[in-house]
């Protein structure tokens, strides 16, 4: 039972990283990178169940802690962003690129 | 067996909501599909001995993470909807094959790995007495210091998204008597009719119009009307329906 949830920890985790590859609005490429976090997490919750540890549990728990300290950055970040170029694409986004 | 079931159902329903976040244009449909895998991972921690961690998925993740980016999503982007327009030649096929190659690469290293049966967490929850009071004892003895470092990284992303989302005001207030005089100077009318004064309609769909029977372009909202020609839903009245094709024709530019 234990590889049917690696199995799809690794689905959820391609199919984010197709998303953020994808997609050009920022905001969903966003959720995408929450999505890979998601998958991720089931990954260690799987593993600490495999392996009777708690300590798979508590790096989730961390994983949450840094992912909802990340999202709140990267959202105040494409609002500063929309505030200048009236748009949340990341195409319009390239001034650091020359 | 009943753990299987959940599994199943769940599988199927996580995967296909991540694959609607991934393909539906629309963002408000994405944080849908991406609240409903949430959901089913919480569901499925809580299938697999770690209530506490379901709790928290659904406190902090639907909860919180999703109303933040629904906020952020009003806020910004309801109507701006995705370009379809590649700006890296194939780079679609490209993300992919990288994808499916990911996932076939991963899928094959876990399905060589000889995977005994899982241990199951009742050894390590039993002697603390559950696995809240467990999970307590590993993070304030072991992760401790962890622990106090994430507090920190709250504190600083607060911080930081105060600092980004701070807009400094680079000239004073205005306040109402500028306000006013700045109309009056305007050559504009010197005051704004109140709403329903010279209108037919009080519909929000429906543009306003000006003392000498004009529309006012100012009253057409963007949204509305690019729903109203996709839908090839207009005024009876031309120059109401002229007003919102005109709105629509100048957003595009």
């Amino acid at each position: 039972m234990t590889t049917h949830y690696l199995v799809l920890s690794a689905l959820l985790f391609s199919i984010g990283a197709v998303g953020v590859l994808v997609r050009r609005n920022a905001i969903v490429v966003f959720m995408c990178v929450e999505l890979m976090l998601n998958a991720c997490n089931l990954a260690f919750v799987t593993f600490a169940r495999q392996h009777g540890n708690l300590d798979g549990q508590i790096i989730a728990f961390f994983v949450m802690v840094v992912a909802a300290a990340e999202v709140v950055v990267g959202l105040a970040i494409i609002v500063t962003i929309f505030r200048t170029r009236r748009s949340a694409s990341v195409d319009d986004a390239n001034l650091l690129k020359y | 067996m009943g753990e299987t079931i959940t599994f199943w159902v769940l599988a199927v329903v996580s995967v296909s909501a991540a694959l609607g976040l991934v393909f539906s244009r629309k963002a408000v449909y994405c944080a849908l599909m991406l609240g409903v895998v949430m959901f089913s991972l919480a569901v499925l921690y809580a299938v697999q001995d770690a209530p506490f961690l379901a709790a928290v998925q659904i406190i902090v993740y639907t909860g919180a993470v999703m109303m933040l980016f629904l906020f952020v999503l009003m806020l910004v982007g309801v109507d701006s909807s995705d370009s379809l327009v590649e700006t890296i030649r194939g780079q679609r096929f490209w993300a992919l094959v990288a994808g499916l190659a990911f996932a076939a690469l991963v899928g094959l290293a876990i399905g060589n790995t000889i995977v005994g049966p899982a241990a199951g967490l009742a050894g390590a929850t039993q002697a603390a007495g559950g696995n809240v009071p467990a999970l307590a004892q590993l993070i304030f003895s072991r992760y401790v210091f962890a622990f106090e470092v994430a507090s920190a990284l709250l504190i600083t992303a607060a911080l930081g998204a105060m600092v980004l989302a701070h807009r400094e005001r680079v000239r004073p207030k205005p306040t109402q008597k500028e306000l006013a005089r700045a109309r009056f100077f305007s050559g504009y009318a010197p005051s704004l009719p109140g709403p329903g004064t010279y209108a037919r309609n009080n519909a929000i769909d429906m543009p306003a119009l000006l003392p000498d029977g004009s529309v006012s372009r100012l009253s057409v909202n963007r949204v509305i009307a690019r729903h109203d020609v996709d839908d090839d839903h207009f005024p009876e009245d031309a120059k109401l329906a002229d007003a919102i094709r005109q709105a629509v024709e100048e957003e595009g530019k």
